[in-house]
């Protein structure tokens, strides 16, 4: 077998006490592509990030053509020919694409006599093709006349140099004429040609050819789609060489047409000889795209197959594992109503891209109401719309509430709104620190975040949230000096325990919990399972939003699988199959968009 | 009628070139992301550094030469206006202070350096009088081209400038040049408007900021030069710069970030500051609302761009924030 | 394989942001920053006057405290100081870069003169000075809101960048200034001079027999107010958590934009109130140069003392005292009173370089070879 282009050798990446990667091998081929298929957090964004030179592992080595290399930063990537195009893409707004592919490159390195001549030749047989022309380029000259001094200096300094060690070192004389005449030919394509950009969008236009991208080099990057950026990263990768290209997640941004479109150019390219890996979580592409595939879970490596031999259900398989069984408590759910129901949700982002199409669902009190579905496939955004912070384009968010009996409608409404409606709606964020929290404000303060407002008074009232702080330490076993420490020095499960503390001292009817526990130990994993179990069995409605299978398998009543802001399913928690819903997952958009029973 | 006009566009000349060697300082520095609200000060010291050189040579050496004077009294701006840049740059790049506050103490240091020793040097060198006036090197910086004075009106209007005048434009052209022609100048671009992808690009982010934020400087010193060599003829007047280091940045702003607009703001810039002296007749009130213009009028811009929100036109998106890789 | 070897050099000196500082140590290092600063002022001084820099700081603590006449200078000085800190300071910890504290309190000055100058010719004697008191107050506090919240409002609907629009608010302030005396001064000299000089009429009266103490009172007061609204208030409460993170204030339903203008009306206001007080209960006139720099000033013991109002008085009175205490060894020296100014530029580039140290751990590496 042919030497593989990128090999993977017993690579491991810890980062604290987390091991991200154990033990990793993984080879890929010229010629061909790969896929990588894992479900969140298995690591395979870990991995990629070490070849391409954001991260260096801590054991384990790794083999380019054969030869052992070591991957420092970026740009020693670069220099062994590998490429990632990450998924938050970057890239400068204000620059047109060909700005942004040349950036930080250095200028052509290689002068070259015959193509030197070449141009000049070709120069000349202009001359008298069209005189107007090369008055109009004498014009242009002078005005680049000030940049002459340059490299008048730097090519006297050359040569003197050359004239004076001429006798005491040849070889060094010959360095220096070698620089000379290397100026001159800078000088003539700084001075002469209408600079390097034009060449790179000559070079960038090619590289539209072979592949068959469909790229304009002079439009500016913020006037692009996600798809146009998209292109702009790949081909910055090949215009700088490349022959083993990353892609992580390319087509979580596309829609159906232009994912067919990338496909197509990532085939032109294997066939041009590229090893290309691409990370993805979709089945089906994974089956028409890629040649062999390699599965991680949970960070370990599970094997390569090649895509021939294979189907969905094996593959389905081998990422999501044999079932595991976790011991979490679940109680019967106790006469459960319909309290939050969502018919027809659809949501675009500013970016234009659809987040979230056509979501109906019911949660009811008294039961958990798991989110499966892989990153990104609309879970924040449908929180975030139902807590009222994103203006949906359509749909209807009802809340039945307990007290009245009356139904509410919660779509279009700010926070502050659904709060005055009388709604006792808790939202435990993604994102604990940057939004849930304020990191520099100790525990008392950030109690009384969503609470402040209350009473007519123009000062704070401290001591009811003090008073909670305190016994949210108690109760939840918050690890602090004391109640009045900056929440950004606590460790990562006790700021999750602060702030699931505070969103359930609200009493609220309906909870929602983003990834509760991600990042946390086992420990603090147990505890806040616990909790929103107590909310569940007082009755409140719980959406819990997880990356785990196993748990919310055994955790939740029922759970809704989303894929691509589709909801491809709905499934009883209890007995529930791992490999079902995990297929559910990686389904393409609108599978069983209306498969509500 | 034209007896006002040519001298009023010989002052608004020399009122601008001051203003266009701190916009143009200012826009390269701030093209790297750093806002360097220092400027004035730097000018300031651009100015006084040059005095003192020229004052300590003239001082000491019995004959000094002309050509000396100058390059002297240039080198000794240059060191300068560098030393209070790279004290900004090692405080906001290297050390990661607020640009903000790091620039506005370096303007109160820099007008108390140039105040002080404007007002002090005499007395070091144990010399009587009151205030500073080296005419030889002044004269240096003044010579004009030899054959001016034979061309009348126009020469006198156009062509009777120092080399600095001249130099002014070489520079906000080259200027241009670098920022949209080089790979550097792309390069120094990306690092102000992105600098996690400029260094993802294998950009080196803080050599990119100490090379703007020093060459800036040295080049918004050499302002303060052209103020007190050429403007006051080799003089010294405490706070006689006034509040050009401040116009400086306006014109920035007005000429959205672009050194060939800037050649042009800087003109404009430097007739309105000059235009209430030359239009017979105004009361004195009504001068100093004509004096209001340049910072009305660049208001409007800052607004108007704000408002239209063309990318092109916005200030360097990362402007004032410091930049510290590992918190990508 | 050669070009790889050469990678495989670690940094000598990385960088981490740390989160876990003592309280102490961080007090520890700002002390060590400040003694280090003063020896620099000190080498200054001997290189540029050549006597003895104790003997110079001596000079300095008499030049502040020497007679009652220089003690109430400090308070005179370090009242303004602290009034137009105690202003900049809500937007700040908003993260709004009020730069035009200096105009808004010169608006505030000049409304105030307005006041008096226009009583003087519509009523002549007739006012009382109280009722022109309150009067010039309101006017001041009022223009110096408005003059605040025009860039508040650009900021908060177009994010115009408020640096640099509330820059070029000061000099608008300026020439301002330079309009109204051209109008009010017949004689073109361009000087305003003491209003009503003789019946002292809109003039802060003397408490405890001393001139400017009304000043001192008010700003103390202004102070343990601001105190209070930060550290106590809901509006104090809105403030830090948009200044933190506007992703939490949009979470729990602040209105991001409602809270940038109504804290920059508040900072405004009590800019105007500085003018007022200058204007009022020192001056009795306005130039232009009645802010002399102490808006920029404000923004640097703001920023020192970590927006804690209690903290700026010691740093505002910190500043006052330096400038003063040069100004007095520039007297006996016969040096330039500008000396004031280099002090206080190195003594802040030092206490503001200092805080990198509080901020960042600097771990210089073992000459380890890492395992392959």
């Amino acid at each position: 077998m042919a030497i593989a282009a990128i090999e993977l050798k017993n690579i491991t990446k810890r980062f604290g006490k987390v091991v991200a990667n154990n033990n990793v091998c993984l080879s890929a081929y010229k010629g061909e592509i790969l896929s990588l298929l894992g479900e969140n957090g298995s690591g395979k964004t870990t991995l990629m990030n070490m070849i391409s030179g954001i991260y260096y592992p801590d054991e384990g080595q790794i083999l380019i053509d054969g030869n052992e290399v070591v991957i420092r930063s970026p740009k020693d990537a670069f220099d062994h020919k590998i490429g990632m195009i990450h998924q938050h893409f970057k890239l400068i707004d204000v620059f047109n694409s060909t700005q942004n592919i040349v950036l930080g490159l250095e200028g052509e390195k290689h002068f070259s006599f015959k193509a030197a001549a070449k141009k000049t030749v070709l120069a000349v047989s202009r001359i008298p093709k069209n005189i107007l022309r090369f008055f109009k380029s004498l014009v242009k000259t002078v005005k680049r006349i000030p940049r002459f001094p340059y490299f008048v200096a730097k090519f006297f300094k050359s040569a003197a140099k050359a004239v004076c060690s001429f006798f005491k070192s040849p070889e060094y004389a010959w360095h220096c004429l070698k620089t000379a005449a290397k100026t001159i030919s800078e000088a003539y394509q700084t001075i002469m040609c209408p600079g390097y950009l034009k060449r790179a969008e000559k070079a960038v236009l090619e590289i539209s050819k072979q592949y068959g991208f469909d790229l304009d080099p002079n439009k500016k990057i913020y006037e692009m789609s996600v798809s146009e950026k998209q292109t702009v990263e790949i081909i910055k990768v090949l215009y700088r060489g490349a022959d083993i290209l990353i892609l992580d997640e390319p087509t979580a941004v596309l829609t159906p047409q232009e994912t067919q479109k990338l496909f197509a150019v990532l085939r032109n390219m294997r066939d041009d000889g590229k090893a290309i890996i691409i990370i993805t979580h979709k089945l089906h592409e994974v089956l028409s795209l890629s040649d062999k595939v390699a599965v991680l879970r949970k960070g370990e490596y599970i094997g390569t197959v090649n895509t021939a031999e294979t189907n969905e259900a094996e593959l389905t398989e081998m990422m999501v594992g044999k079932k595991i069984s976790l011991n979490i408590n679940r109680s019967e759910p106790k006469d459960p109503v319909d309290r939050l129901e969502v018919k027809n949700l659809c949501f675009v982002d500013s970016q234009g891209v659809k987040k979230l199409d056509n979501i109906s669902f019911t949660a009811k009190s008294g039961e958990i109401l798991g989110i499966a579905g892989i990153a990104g496939s609309g879970q924040r955004e449908l929180l975030e719309s139902i807590a009222g912070l994103q203006h949906v384009q359509s749909g209807e968010i009802i809340y039945h509430n307990p007290k009245t009996g009356e139904e509410d409608e919660l779509c279009g409404k700010s926070p502050i709104k659904i709060r005055e409606l009388g709604v006792r709606l808790s939202f435990v964020p993604e994102d604990r620190l940057g939004m849930g929290l304020v990191g520099n404000m100790d525990i008392v303060d950030n109690m009384m975040l969503r609470s402040y407002r209350k009473g007519k008074s123009m000062f704070l009232e401290r001591k009811k949230p003090r008073n909670l702080a305190e016994r949210i330490i108690k109760d939840l076993e918050v690890v602090t000096p004391s109640a009045q420490t900056p929440v950004r020095k606590l460790s990562g499960g006790n700021v999750q325990k602060v702030l699931v503390g505070r969103e359930i001292a609200s009493s609220p009817t309906v909870l929602m919990a983003a990834y509760p526990v991600r990042g946390l130990d086992i420990n603090s994993s147990y505890a806040i399972y616990n909790l929103l179990n107590q909310q569940k069995e007082s009755g409140v409605a719980v959406i819990f939003v997880g990356e785990d299978l196993d748990v919310l398998i055994e955790l939740c009543d029922r759970i809704l699988v989303i894929s691509s802001g589709c909801v491809t399913g709905i499934v009883e928690g209890r007995g529930a199959d791992k490999s079902e819903i995990g297929f559910m997952m990686t389904k393409a958009n609108g599978g069983f968009s209306d498969g509500e029973q | 009628m034209f007896d006002k006009v040519f001298p009023f566009i010989n002052s608004t000349i020399c009122t601008a070139i001051p203003l266009l060697f701190g916009a143009i300082g200012e826009i390269i520095t701030e093209k790297s992301g750093n806002l360097n609200l220092g400027i004035p000060g730097i000018m300031y010291m651009g100015g006084i550094s040059g005095i003192i050189g020229g004052y300590i040579y003239e001082h000491y050496s019995s004959s000094p030469s002309t050509f000396l004077c100058v390059t002297i009294a240039l080198l000794a701006s240059l060191i300068g206006s560098l030393i209070l840049a790279f004290i900004y740059s090692f405080l906001t790049i290297t050390l990661r202070v607020n640009q903000n506050v790091t620039g506005l103490a370096l303007t109160t240091f820099g007008i108390g350096i140039g105040n002080f020793f404007g007002g002090s040097l005499l007395k070091f060198f144990n010399e009587p009088g009151k205030s500073i006036s080296i005419i030889k090197t002044g004269d240096g910086f003044k010579a004009s081209l030899p054959f001016a004075s034979k061309l009348g009106v126009f020469g006198d209007t156009f062509l009777s400038f120092g080399f600095l005048t001249y130099l002014a434009i070489i520079v906000a052209i080259l200027a241009s040049l670098f920022l949209n022609r080089t790979r550097k100048g792309l390069n120094l671009r990306a690092v102000g408007e992105n600098p996690a992808t400029a260094d993802a690009a294998g950009i080196s982010v803080v050599k990119y900021k100490y090379f703007a934020t020093l060459t800036g400087g040295a080049i918004a010193g050499l302002g303060g030069l052209y103020f007190v060599m050429e403007y006051l003829g080799g003089a010294w007047t405490n706070d006689g710069f006034g509040d050009r280091g401040w116009l400086a940045i306006a014109i920035v702003i007005f000429a959205i970030w672009r050194p060939a607009l800037a050649i042009f703001s800087s003109f404009i810039f430097g007739g309105l500051y000059m235009l209430s002296i030359y239009i017979p007749g105004l009361s004195s009130s009504d001068k100093e609302l004509i004096n209001m213009l340049p910072y009305v009028v660049t208001i409007l811009v800052l607004i108007i761009t704000s408002i239209r929100k063309k990318r092109e036109n916005q200030p360097p998106a990362s402007l004032g924030l410091s930049y510290f890789r590992e918190e990508r | 394989m050669e070009s790889s070897k050469k990678h495989l050099k670690e940094p000598l000196i990385h960088i981490t942001r740390r989160t876990d500082i003592p309280r102490v140590k961080a007090w520890c290092i700002r002390l060590v920053a400040i003694i280090a600063s003063l020896v620099v002022c000190g080498l200054v001084i001997v290189l540029i006057s050549k006597y003895n820099p104790i003997e110079v700081y001596e000079k300095m603590i008499d030049g502040n405290f020497g007679t009652k006449r220089k003690v109430l200078n400090l308070l005179k000085g370090t009242s303004a100081l602290l009034c137009i800190s105690l202003a900049v300071t809500p937007a700040f910890k908003m993260k709004f870069w009020n730069l035009g504290a200096e105009g808004q309190v010169l608006i505030g000055g000049l409304a105030s003169a307005a006041c008096m100058h226009y009583t003087r010719l519509q009523f002549g004697n007739s006012i009382s000075s109280w009722q022109l008191i309150l009067l010039m107050f309101a006017t001041s506090v009022v223009c110096g809101m408005i003059w605040g919240v025009i860039p508040a409002i650009f900021k908060a609907v177009w994010k115009t960048n408020e640096s640099l629009f509330t820059l070029m608010m000061n000099y608008v302030a300026i020439q301002l200034v330079g309009f109204f005396i051209a109008k009010w001064v017949p004689t073109g000299s361009g000087v305003m001079g003491v209003i009503n000089l003789d019946t002292k009429c809109g003039w802060l009266p003397d408490v405890f027999g001393e001139k400017y103490m009304f000043n001192v009172i008010v700003v103390a007061v202004l102070t343990i107010v601001m105190f209070i609204y930060l550290r106590f208030s809901k509006h104090g409460y809105e403030i830090s958590v948009v200044g933190e993170s506007e992703n939490t204030a949009r979470y729990v339903g602040i209105n991001v934009k409602k809270v940038i203008i109504r804290t920059m009306l508040i900072s405004g206001a009590i800019c105007g109130l500085a003018g007022f007080l200058i204007v009022s209960g020192a001056d009795h006139t306005v130039t232009k140069n009645l802010a002399g720099g102490m808006g920029f000033t404000a923004i640097m013991v703001s920023w020192l003392a970590k927006f804690e109002p209690f903290m700026m008085v010691f740093t505002s009175a910190f500043i006052i005292f330096l400038q003063n205490g040069s100004s007095a060894i520039a007297m006996k020296l016969g040096l330039n009173k500008s000396v004031s100014d280099i002090l206080t530029g190195i003594i802040i580039f030092f206490i503001i370089g200092c805080e990198f140290f509080i901020n960042y751990k600097i771990n210089i590496r073992a000459k380890q070879k890492e395992a392959k």
